[in-house]
């Protein structure tokens, strides 16, 4: 499903990618852990196609193409989602508006039929109604006076009517209280699916005891420094990143 | 001129003597209301209004943009009763053009045409008045709330017609009225230089939208003076998304107190196009309030200006004046000049005043192409959520889906706005 290797990234003449290799096949949920800086949010806009990186080496292969050729619509056409750990707002356009057209323009990209407005309420009901999503946010412009748990359902509801291949959830826990996670993670699992990957990325290992990876990868100074099955994750609670620093070998 | 003057009567030579004393020539960019806009390119032009067509020859789309009750067309600057609409009016509303009631009710105008616009300081004012052939009126008896929308279009069609239109609106205590006012046509240029006297009585209630939707080609400049009473409310919004020179310009006398004022507008403005937007308003009287909010999207090598100023005289304590300017500059070349002016001689007041300048936002833009929307389609997407904003000032709904469907067109069509005449 996706293929990293070698990956080299800068920003502004400083490496944040090492040479980093990744692979993930079809159907399973990889968790990448680590410090704060370790590159993690870079991955995730690297994957998703976000402009101002600098990519020095190496190379992304998804579903057998060049996903770094590809432009962010058409990564997301192809099945590629991010969810954002800062989803933006957008002032005066309203949630269902923003959503039915990106609906619509995946499904264009996929060369299937928009819905009308009337097949895409439908469409919209179930899932939202699961992710406690009301029509009233649904008619509120995007993300403009959510909180920040309605924020992230938001964005699980974007992820689960654009039914991506590979989701990528960039510390999708981050700033939740434990009830919203919850609401969170149930939708994510409700997603999982045999055709579906997902790269889930996190600093702690709390959001991992509800949406339980396949693997888990530690990412520190650019490169993944260790992998291993769930317990790797429990194991890095006790521990922290520490020997992970600076300097230690890998 | 001499034709309208042989058959005037007395007062009406006298105003047009004063139209004509007021105005000096074109004013110039020394001038601090003129500072950001120039008529160099009407120098040329001789202000004579253009002999009238032959109502055949006028051929007219695009009217009706909102369902009106009533509508009234102009074509270069006079009435066109076979494209227009009248309906049924309440006892003592009078509604129609100018040029019929001068012939048909000059008592009724000789009371009201010219009081309440300034042409001593005014010079494009005076030269209306000087030249004005004919317009709308409207006046509405005290306690008469004029239901539906009075749909007023002023099209210019041939070659490059000049028209000096006026509106004269005189709402009488308690009284209601909508008025949309459009603008429309002009492929061949032209120049339409409109006055506009409003005056409200005690709690009248006027709104008043205004539609530039002229060809590029175009130019317009509009003055406006409303004059209210007690308790009196103008709203006013104009959507500029044509003419290649518009100037609207607007002001407000809050002359007691309980009036509340709202000059609203946004501007869509693209090519080498040009937007001006000056608006005083005056508080004379204590316990008044205004707001305005004026929103705009630049591109190519366009140019847009807002000049607003609030003026707080000494008795108007317990002034509550709100101004917030928000500009979107799409390309390098799009220029903005934004003048917020707050001049205060009362001590007991609130007024605030804001402005950005920005371009779109490029996290919001990825985030929407993350979602699978292509750029263009995005940026579309942002510059409508951003007009959208400016849009939900106006509390008509037809009205906002008529302007929303209208700023779409500009979106989608950019160059050919909708309202061009063949």
């Amino acid at each position: 499903m996706l293929k990293i290797e070698n990956l080299r990234v800068s920003v502004d003449g400083r490496e944040i990618l090492k040479g980093l290799s990744l692979e993930i096949p079809a159907g399973e949920v990889h968790a990448i852990m680590g410090p704060n800086g370790s590159g993690k949010s870079t991955l995730s806009y690297i994957l998703s196609g976000r402009e101002g990186y600098e990519i020095t080496g190496g190379s992304v292969t998804y579903d057998g193409k060049d996903l770094l050729a590809m432009a962010p619509e058409e990564r997301a056409a192809a099945g590629i989602f991010l969810a954002f750990q800062y989803p933006v707002e957008i002032p005066g356009v309203p949630n269902a508006t923003f959503l039915r057209t990106a609906v619509n323009a995946v499904r264009r990209g996929r060369g299937e039929k928009d819905l009308d407005a009337i097949q895409f309420m439908r469409a919209v009901k179930d899932k939202s109604k699961k992710l406690g999503i009301t029509d009233e946010m649904m008619k509120r412009a995007v993300n403009v006076g959510f909180s920040g748990g309605e924020k992230k359902r938001n964005e699980i509801l974007q992820m689960a009517m654009l039914e991506p291949k590979l989701a990528i959830l960039d510390e999708t826990d981050s700033g939740l209280d434990i009830d919203a996670l919850r609401v969170v993670a149930e939708g994510v699992n409700m997603l999982r699916d045999p055709a579906r990957s997902m790269l889930v990325i996190t600093h702690y290992q709390r959001l991992l005891q509800y949406i339980v990876p396949d693997r888990v990868h530690v990412l520190a100074h650019g490169l993944i420094r260790r992998s291993g099955g769930p317990e790797l994750a429990h194991e890095l609670e006790q521990t922290g990143y520490a020997e992970f620093a600076e300097g230690q070998a890998a | 001129m001499s034709t309208v003057t042989e058959i005037s009567p007395g007062w009406l030579t006298a105003l047009r003597e004063a139209g004509k004393a007021g105005f000096t020539g074109l004013p110039t960019q020394r001038q601090e209301a003129w500072k950001y806009t120039g008529l160099n390119k009407l120098r040329a032009l001789t202000f004579e209004p253009t002999p009238a067509v032959g109502e055949a020859s006028a051929k007219l789309a695009d009217l009706g943009a909102v369902a009106a009750a009533h509508r009234l067309v102009f074509v270069n600057g006079r009435y066109a009763a076979e494209h227009s609409d009248i309906g049924k009016l309440p006892a003592g509303v009078v509604l129609g053009s100018l040029a019929d009631m001068l012939d048909r009710q000059p008592a009724l105008l000789e009371a009201r045409l010219g009081k309440a616009l300034d042409v001593t300081h005014k010079p494009m004012a005076a030269l209306n008045t000087a030249w004005t052939l004919d317009g709308l009126v409207l006046i509405v008896p005290r306690g008469v709330a004029l239901g539906g929308n009075i749909e007023v279009v002023f099209a210019s069609v041939g070659e490059a017609p000049v028209a000096h239109p006026r509106l004269l609106v005189e709402l009488g205590d308690m009284a209601e009225a909508v008025l949309v006012e459009r603008h429309l046509g002009g492929a061949a240029g032209g120049f339409t230089n409109q006055a506009a006297e409003i005056v409200l009585g005690s709690g009248a209630n006027f709104r008043h939208y205004v539609q530039h939707a002229e060809s590029k080609a175009a130019f317009a400049v509009e003055t406006v003076t409303a004059v209210l009473a007690r308790d009196a409310v103008y709203k006013a919004f104009a959507l500029n998304a044509g003419g290649g020179l518009v100037r609207r310009e607007v002001e407000v006398q809050l002359t007691q107190p309980g009036g509340f004022a709202q000059v609203d507008g946004a501007y869509l403005v693209d090519g080498d196009r040009h937007t001006d937007t000056t608006v005083l308003i005056d508080h004379r009287a204590d316990h008044c309030s205004s707001r305005q909010t004026q929103k705009g999207v630049i591109d190519d090598d366009g140019r847009a200006v807002y000049q607003g100023k609030i003026l707080v005289r000494p008795d108007a304590q317990k002034t509550d004046g709100y101004q917030l300017s928000q500009t979107l500059l799409l390309s390098p070349q799009a220029e903005i000049d934004v003048k917020p002016e707050l001049e205060i001689h009362a001590d007991d007041v609130k007024c605030s005043h804001g402005a950005t300048v920005g371009r779109l936002d490029a996290d919001a833009l990825f985030f929407l192409r993350a979602r699978g929307i292509p750029e263009a389609e995005a940026r579309a997407l942002l510059i409508q959520g951003f007009i959208g904003g400016a849009l939900d000032e106006i509390d008509r709904d037809d009205v906002r889906e008529a302007f929303g469907l209208a700023a779409a067109n500009w979106l989608t069509g950019r160059s050919a706005p909708k309202g061009e005449i063949s």
